[in-house]
């Protein structure tokens, strides 16, 4: 199983899609124009600082509110490699999903960890955070197939072999 | 095994006899809504694909309703290509005529539809029986080139309503109440269906409302048994049922509510969670800058009879901006025909073309940094309204418009 070690940016409940990405920013014309303002009205710094295989861990309802799409987009465009949450609001894990953006579900990790923590996840089975393991669930094969093609629309142009 | 409201309109749509929570599903999808918020987002993917085609034209609807009218040269960009691709592939398409879920309500749902919008607040069409579900762009893409999509079975959360909202307490503050009873996401992934005796007593527009909020909770999709107040609203804008759908009597629910509405009281949502709700007399006398009434949940032809009645003789306070926005153009119409307009023209209010405005935060009434608005948009989020150090209250028609004459948070009978 593929596995992967970042370093931690932690957040808290209920992070919405209007958090993720302000109204505001939502004209401007790509995601990476957009990616600087991620998160801009609880952590200004974060979007800055976030390196390339960094992973973000929070509470309860990751990604409620707005059907939005670029919210996931922006995460993947900071270059997040996963969200680990204690759980997510459904319209944005589809999206999730649909953009290649790895979500995974844990309800204990975000009590103990802090920011800047490194973790190791070993994916569809555990996540290793200071010697102790946290086991995650499978995803399904057609959900990971779409996460690893980039998402939905790059699944589809792979199997009628656009790609 | 019995049924509830949302299994039977899935199953139906899968063309099944039996569904249970959790099984996944392909459906056919009955209707395909999509705003401005992403609909050029859809467009530019669209044309990636090969080949690509639209599978049934007529099942979509376009409308643009989040900046209307248009506040930059990006937005001008992103209407155009919208306007342009609906008008070249004959996608029935609304400009200017207001919020998308008002026009759906008013122009296309009926009971027993399974509808995919890209836009969060599409569980609305559950006042008259429909399963409306938001979806982000892709999604949303593969249902018009398939007219298909895959939908996870979700467990229903059952509210049982008798008897009757109080005096002074309106739809607006039942759903909010149990939105602060359930939590953020105490409906995630499940549909929530609502009936029994009491939901006779509550009007279409109130019902609209409640649906329309449901997505606060973190629901899939709202339901409410189709009655004869629905029936008639169908009849009354042109439309039958595609089916009446009633919940089996042993249906299975995850969680049962039972709620007497002679017990809501008003109800106000303090910032920045729609679930952090207190009995509106806890917030009176909190400073505001501006009032807003309108959007998809509370600008209806109901909500601006209430205002104004309120309103009628009085003034608005000399420091705050009170936004009156109809919520379709038919709303727009009838609220200048009874003279409502004048009402709120005359008592200081600024009345302003049907749209999303302040609601999302963009376009019309953005709100600055420390300012307090009083709303009854449909989130209290962050930032949502304007600057992200700014203040959103969600509240009824009736507080919002008493809290416009007062300058602070006040109820209807305070003025």
């Amino acid at each position: 199983m593929e596995k992967f070690s970042g370093k931690i940016w932690v957040l808290g409940d209920d992070i919405d899609t209007d958090i993720i990405i302000p109204t505001e920013y939502l004209a401007l014309k790509t995601v990476n124009d957009m990616a600087p303002y991620a998160f801009s009205p609880l952590r200004p710094e974060l979007a800055g600082q976030v390196k390339p295989g960094d992973i973000i861990v929070a509470g309860k309802n990751f990604g409620c509110g707005s059907s939005r799409e670029q919210a996931p987009e922006i995460i993947k465009a900071l270059g997040i490699k996963a969200v680990i949450a204690k759980s997510f609001a459904r319209i944005f894990f589809r999206n999730s999903i649909n953009n290649g953006l790895l979500l995974i579900e844990n309800d204990k990790l975000r009590d103990v960890v802090s920011e800047g923590d490194e973790i190791t996840v070993t994916l569809n089975e555990s996540i290793e955070y200071n010697g102790n393991k946290y086991e995650i669930a499978a995803l399904p094969d057609n959900l990971m197939d779409i996460i690893n093609a980039g998402g939905l629309v790059k699944a589809m142009r792979k199997l009628n072999g656009l790609d | 095994m019995g049924m509830t409201i949302a299994e039977k309109i899935i199953a139906a749509a899968a063309k099944v006899n039996e569904v249970k929570p959790g099984d996944i599903h392909t459906v056919e999808l009955d209707r395909l809504m999509s705003n401005d918020g992403t609909t050029h987002l859809t467009i530019d993917m669209y044309n990636k694909l090969k080949n690509p085609k639209i599978a049934d034209v007529n099942k979509l609807v376009w409308i643009v309703d989040h900046n209307v009218p248009c506040d930059s040269v990006k937005t001008a960009a992103s209407h155009k290509k919208m306007r342009d691709f609906a008008k070249e592939n004959g996608i029935t398409f609304y400009e200017g005529a207001g919020v998308c879920h008002q026009i759906m309500m008013e122009n296309h749902v009926t009971s027993g539809e399974l509808i995919f919008g890209a836009d969060s607040h599409t569980c609305a069409y559950g006042a008259v029986g429909a399963f409306g579900t938001g979806v982000g762009c892709t999604d949303y893409l593969y249902a018009m080139v398939t007219g298909t999509s895959w939908v996870l079975v979700p467990e229903t959360l059952r509210f049982n309503l008798t008897g009757k909202l109080r005096e002074g307490v309106y739809a607006r503050d039942l759903i909010l109440t149990i939105i602060g009873m359930i939590g953020a996401n105490g409906a995630n992934y499940a549909a929530m269906e609502f009936g029994g005796e009491g939901l006779h007593t509550i009007d279409m527009s109130g019902r609209i409302a409640i649906c329309n909020l449901c997505v606060e909770a973190g629901a899939k999709t709202a339901l409410m048994e189709v009655d004869d107040v629905a029936l008639n609203y169908l009849r009354e804008h042109g439309r039958e049922p595609k089916h009446v759908f009633l919940p089996d009597e042993d249906a299975k629910y995850a969680k049962v509510y039972n709620i007497d509405l002679s017990t809501i009281n008003p109800i106000v949502a303090k910032p920045h969670f729609v679930d952090s709700v207190v009995d509106a007399k806890e917030c009176v006398g909190t400073h505001i800058d501006e009032a807003f009434l309108g959007s998809c949940n509370n600008g209806r032809i109901e909500d601006l009879r209430a205002g104004a009645a309120i309103i009628k003789g009085k003034k608005v306070h000399p420091l705050v901006r009170f936004l009156v926005v109809p919520a379709s153009k038919a709303v727009y119409e009838q609220a200048l025909e009874e003279g409502l307009l004048q009402i709120f023209v005359e008592a200081g209010a600024i009345v302003m073309n049907p749209n999303c405005s302040v609601c999302w935060g963009s376009c019309q009434g953005v709100i600055g940094e420390n300012e307090v608005l009083i709303s009854t948009g449909t989130r209290n989020f962050k930032g949502r309204a304007g600057h992200k150090d700014s203040f959103v209250y969600l509240a009824s028609a009736q507080t919002v418009t008493a809290s416009a004459i007062k300058g602070e948070i006040a109820t209807a009978d305070m003025v």
